[in-house]
């Protein structure tokens, strides 16, 4: 049987016309777009891990990667997420500078990630095209550099709205702040499995 | 509880947008418009693919190949696969029926975002025209629609990456437009309206944008890194530099295999909806149905090595892949049956739109059960890459999806423009289309049991009369495209005005005016807890309306 | 709630698919799809067609009978009005076509199985022909048809033939390492079965013989085997079944199969070490 019915008794309706900015199904589609973007990296380590076990190297031509200076860019990006996160809590407590100083901190520690990651390419003896295994390395840790990348541009972009007067990033709008923030802890949570599969497998 | 519609207080900027058919034209945000956007561009694209498809079948008329040289037809090959699936089914089946109908469906008065929507929907132009132009350019891609490394470094590379570019744009385009309707049907509901009340074509749009959403992207990634072959010169794909060309193989059908299923399941999702509207019946097996989806969804995402039997993948590989492609047909088959059962018994109006549906149901099981055939490793070994695979994927995808894509349109026209179609245009257009198809891709069958491979320009001369019938039955294909064409065209202009709802249908888009306004409805969204209610009794009791509003169209 | 279905009697039902079943395995066993057979995997493979063959026409006749029943029998007739019967799903109906196609389904993949094990396609893979190699068993075969009836026949009576394809665009080349034989066309004796590793110089192509029922990649990098057995002597196509470039339907070749005595006559003629016996 059918039931049409106007819409009646929802008080419902009412309370939510109240918060205009469907942040809620925002974010929602955010995350799916980043389940999407894991699935390209999905790929990607497949695709490696494939490699690793179908094509072996001659054993005179393995690299030992050093293990250093990822670690430090684990260390880096891991501190980023927890300064990130502060942002977010200073902001919702209304405390906007202290907001605006955490955010640049962790802009500041997603272009440290950067320049190490610079000298670690240049420090490595082998180039992009040298074997299957250091294209694999430049196309994966390049790819995953460039979501940093756009992540610390995120990040600015949000600080500078939080400063300017009349920017758009406030307490009662939270949503470009938060869309960053998933982002980024995001862009870590790759760079982890990134970290284990090629530096410690 | 608290899902928020759109605020009605916003109003939408009917006063930048252009008017009138215009708007059809212009970046507009209207899931109305940006549907019927995606059906016509993706007909246009129609039309060039079939064009092609006939060049095709006169190439092949001939055991020798005179009609075209031999790299123009592997070009033209691979731009007939590609357009026909990138560039009318995806576009088509999901786009253009889903943005119409899914916010009708949620009682929405848009999608969940419409400017991503509207992105997503002007990626695609470009891309075609891109596409199509590197014929004339540089020569397109001639490596097919699979793009198989090494052959794909080694064709020449402009016509190569235009194409990597142009699925890449597609291929995002078709990302949003999951992302949307994920969010759309999951969040934008309205409030009292339950998951299991949605009308079927929400879940297979829920469970096609799943796949499009986990697949999707590997197939972004492979091809950047088959781009990197071509222009850098790395070797993840070149086995003169150590790359592995089988590696190439998996990522690619690990999305083009769910990628079938995005062609597909909004096609069984239509069906649903237009079955029981002229059987006067309510949906046979609701629930079942979902769940069938839901186990084709999950069940796609685990089949796709059995593309590559003879590619020398291990035994135990083949083994799995051949059982769990079987049992795909065991979901399917549920949806099948249930839609027998939905005729059964019911007051089926023998017009167009349900002539197609069934001729859906008849190709397509035909086309299920050579399917379910290849997956078997030692029969695949004899006619993979043969006429047999080409017939078999022709009855899914065009005597499937294409019929349910025709049928459709004979169903919502009436929605889209306010005016019937000619219904005996319509029945000449069916019987002209079955017939043809049948005769064009019945025999590939044999062909393909007895020797021909696929993507060759010259054959054995033995196979020259029954490729002639197979020419002569595409011929008749593209001439049904006239009648439906003169029909589309005629009666846009002088069509019998329908009414709001010239069949009756119980189903939300049906509840408002035809073309709908704007926001869709004048009022607020109506609540239709029950979308297939036919043949309840005219006084229903107490009973049944409490029981209606709580489980919805479940089985009793 | 009753069932409302005009239900037709049960007895005539079960006439019908019964008479069904019979015309499918009619039509199974007496249309012929396929070319001849001339290997000793073709027959096995008939037999997989045929049964896949009537298990199809009994589905595909069952389910458009059906529908075709419901458009003429439920039609609407000029003047009716009104709607069909109100039923939304029917509980032991909708678990027996679960049921059913899970059963069909299982029951094939098992034979599927058993008919690939058969072929030999579950056999570990190896290639023991280049005796001038040194590094055999060090070499990692990717996947083929498996050494089956090669394996069972090891005795010296019955050594299988070993031969090196090379696929190239757009030509296959065949080298029979004993002997050191180079040609174009594949000469096999009837009952012996043939072992060939196969490998490809540029792109992906694939060894089709129609009349053997095989068909493997050969694939650039990765080395790959098919073993067969050859039984009826003749001239078979071979076919290049992977798209390979713009020639890729000119690249075909000759299988001949021949009577032993007559392949010994060719291959010693053309044998390079005279003292070699394959
Ligand atoms: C919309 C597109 C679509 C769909 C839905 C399908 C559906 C299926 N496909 Fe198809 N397929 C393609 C498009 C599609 N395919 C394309 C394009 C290719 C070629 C790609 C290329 O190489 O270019 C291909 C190739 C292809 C291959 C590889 C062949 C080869 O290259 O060697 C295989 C092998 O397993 C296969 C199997 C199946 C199966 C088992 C299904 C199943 O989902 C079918 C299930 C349906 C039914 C079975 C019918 C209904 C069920 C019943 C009535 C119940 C009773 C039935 C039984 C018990 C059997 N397909
Ligand atoms: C997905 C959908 C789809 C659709 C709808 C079709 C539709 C058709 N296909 Fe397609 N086909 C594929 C997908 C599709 N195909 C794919 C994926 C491949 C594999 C490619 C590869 O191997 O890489 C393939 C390959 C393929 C081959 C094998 C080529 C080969 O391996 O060598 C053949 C051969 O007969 C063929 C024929 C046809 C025909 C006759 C139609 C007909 O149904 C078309 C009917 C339509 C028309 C005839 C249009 C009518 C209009 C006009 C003629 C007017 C034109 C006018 C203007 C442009 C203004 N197709
Ligand atoms: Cu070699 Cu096709
Ligand atoms: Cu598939």
């Amino acid at each position: 049987m059918t039931t049409i019915s106007p819409i009646t008794e929802n008080q419902e309706i009412e309370e939510s016309s109240e918060h205009l900015d469907h942040h809620d199904y925002r974010l929602f589609g955010l995350g799916a777009f980043l389940i999407a973007d894991g699935m390209t990296f999905a790929g990607f380590f497949a695709a490696y891990l494939t490699f690793k076990a179908v094509n072996p190297l001659l054993p005179d031509s393995i690299y030992e990667l050093e293990l250093a200076l990822p670690t430090l860019n684990t260390i880096l990006l891991l501190v980023s997420s927890a300064t990130f996160h502060r942002a977010g809590k200073a902001l919702k407590s209304d405390q906007a500078r202290l907001c605006q100083r955490w955010l640049l901190v962790t802009a500041l520690l997603g272009l440290a990630f950067l320049a190490s990651q610079m000298i670690e390419y240049f420090s490595l003896p082998f180039g992009l095209t040298d074997n299957l295994y250091a294209s694999t390395f430049y196309a994966v840790t390049g790819f995953h550099g460039l979501h940093v990348t756009l992540g610390t541009f995120m990040i600015f972009i949000v600080w500078w709205q939080t400063r300017i007067p009349g920017g758009r990033v406030k307490k009662e709008n939270m949503f470009p702040l938060e869309a960053a923030e998933l982002y980024w802890h995001f862009v870590d949570g790759i760079w982890v499995i990134l970290f284990i599969i090629f530096y410690l497998l | 509880m608290t899902i928020s519609i759109p605020p009605t207080s916003k109003q939408p900027q009917e006063s930048i947008q252009p008017r009138g058919w215009l708007r059809y034209f212009s970046f507009s945000l209207d899931h109305k418009v940006i549907g019927l956007q995606y059906l016509v561009c993706g007909f246009i694209f129609y039309l060039v693919g079939g064009a092609l498809a006939g060049a095709i079948r006169i190439e092949l008329a001939s055991p020798i190949s005179d009609f075209m040289p031999r790299d123009v037809y592997n070009q033209v090959l691979t731009l007939h696969g590609t357009i026909m699936i990138f560039l009318w089914i995806v576009p088509v089946v999901n786009g253009a029926f889903g943005n119409y109908l899914i916010p009708f469906y949620v009682g929405a008065r848009d999608m969940a975002f419409p400017r991503l929507n509207a992105v997503a929907f002007w990626l695609i132009p470009p891309a075609g025209l891109m596409l199509i132009s590197s014929y004339f350019i540089t020569g397109s891609a001639q490596s097919g629609w699979t793009a198989y490394p090494p052959l794909s470094i080694s064709t020449p590379a402009a016509g190569q990456i235009i194409w990597i570019l142009s699925v890449l744009l597609l291929g995002g385009s078709s990302i949003f437009g999951g992302i949307n309707f994920i969010a759309t049907i999951l969040k934008l509901r309205r409030p009292g309206l339950l998951l299991m009340q949605l009308p079927m074509y929400c879940w297979a749009m829920l469970g096609t944008s799943i796949l499009v959403v986990l697949s999707t992207p590997v197939l972004a990634g492979t091809l950047i890194l088959l781009s990197f072959d071509i222009v850098a010169h790395t070797g993840f794909f070149n086995p003169v530099l150590g790359g592995n060309v089988i590696v190439y193989q998996h990522l690619f059908w690990f999305y083009s295999h769910p990628a079938v299923y995005i062609m597909v399941l909004p096609a069984f999702g239509l069906v649903s909806e237009i079955l029981p509207v002229h059987c006067r019946k309510p949906l046979f097996g609701y629930v079942t149905m979902v769940y069938s989806i839901m186990a084709i969804v999950g069940l796609g995402l685990v089949v796709w090595a059995h593309h590559m039997f003879t590619s020398g993948t291990p035994p135990w590989m083949r083994l799995f892949f051949t059982i769990a492609t079987s049992f795909i047909a065991v979901p399917t088959g549920i949806k099948f049956f249930n839609w027998v059962a939905t005729l059964w018994g019911g007051r089926i109006s023998l017009n167009s739109a349900v002539l197609f549906s069934c001729g859906f149901i008849v190709n397509f099981v035909l086309g299920g059960i050579t399917g379910v055939a290849l997956a078997q490793v030692p029969f695949d070994v004899h006619v993979h890459d043969t006429y047999f695979v080409v017939a078999h994927f022709h009855y899914i995808v065009y005597g499937g999806s294409v019929f349910v894509i025709f049928s459709s349109v004979y169903h919502w026209y009436p929605k889209f423009t306010g005016r019937m179609l000619n219904e005996n245009l319509g029945r000449f257009h069916f019987f002209l289309t079955f017939v043809g198809f049948n005769l064009c891709f019945a025999p590939q069958h044999w062909l393909g049991l007895n020797g021909m491979p696929r993507r060759v320009a010259e054959y054995d001369p033995q196979f020259t009369f029954v490729n002639q019938l197979s020419s002569v039955g595409a011929l008749l294909m593209a001439l049904s495209t006239l009648p439906f064409l003169f029909n589309i065209i005629n009666s846009i202009l002088r069509g019998k005005v329908s009414g709001d709802n010239p069949w009756n249908a119980l189903t939300p888009e049906w509840l408002t005016s035809s073309p709908p306004p704007v926001e869709n409805w004048l009022g607020d969204p109506p609540l239709v807890t029950e979308p297939y209610g036919y043949g309840i009794t005219k006084e229903p009791n107490v009973e049944d309306l409490t029981e209606g509003d709580n489980t919805g169209a479940s089985t009793k | 709630m009753r069932f409302p279905l005009p239900n037709p009697s049960a007895i005539f039902t079960l006439l019908l698919c019964i008479g069904l079943a019979i015309a499918g395995i009619w039509v199974g066993d007496n249309v012929n799809l396929l070319p001849i057979d001339a290997s000793t995997n073709a027959p096995v493979y008939d037999e997989l067609f045929r049964v896949l063959f009537i298990i199809g026409i009994i589905l595909f006749v069952g389910i458009v009978g059906l529908v075709v029943y419901s458009l003429v029998r439920f039609r609407r007739r000029p003047g009716e009005l009104g709607d069909g019967i109100f039923i939304e799903g029917n509980l032991p109906l909708e678990i027996l076509w679960t049921a059913v196609p899970a059963i069909v389904v299982l029951f094939v993949g098992i034979y599927s199985y058993d008919i690939y094990d058969r072929m030999g396609g579950m056999q570990p893979l190896q290639f023991n022909g280049h005796d001038h190699h040194l590094m055999v068993s060090e070499e990692r075969i990717f996947g083929g048809i498996g050494t089956g009836a090669v394996e069972a026949s090891m005795d010296q009576l019955n050594a299988p033939l070993p031969i090196e394809v090379t696929a190239m665009q757009f030509a296959f080349l065949f080298h029979y390492p004993k002997g050191d034989i180079l040609s174009g066309e594949l000469h096999v004796p009837t009952g012996q079965p043939v072992m060939m590793r196969m490998e490809s110089k540029d792109v992906i192509h694939a060894f089709w013989v129609p009349e053997f029922r095989l068909k493997q990649d050969i694939i650039p990098g990765q080395p790959t085997i098919l073993n067969f057995t050859p039984t009826k002597p003749g001239r078979y196509p071979i076919i290049c079944a992977e798209l390979c470039g713009p020639y890729h339907g000119g690249m075909r070749s000759t299988v001949v199969v021949e009577d032993p005595d007559q392949f010994q006559e060719w291959f010693g003629k053309n044998a390079k070490e005279t003292s070699l016996e394959a």
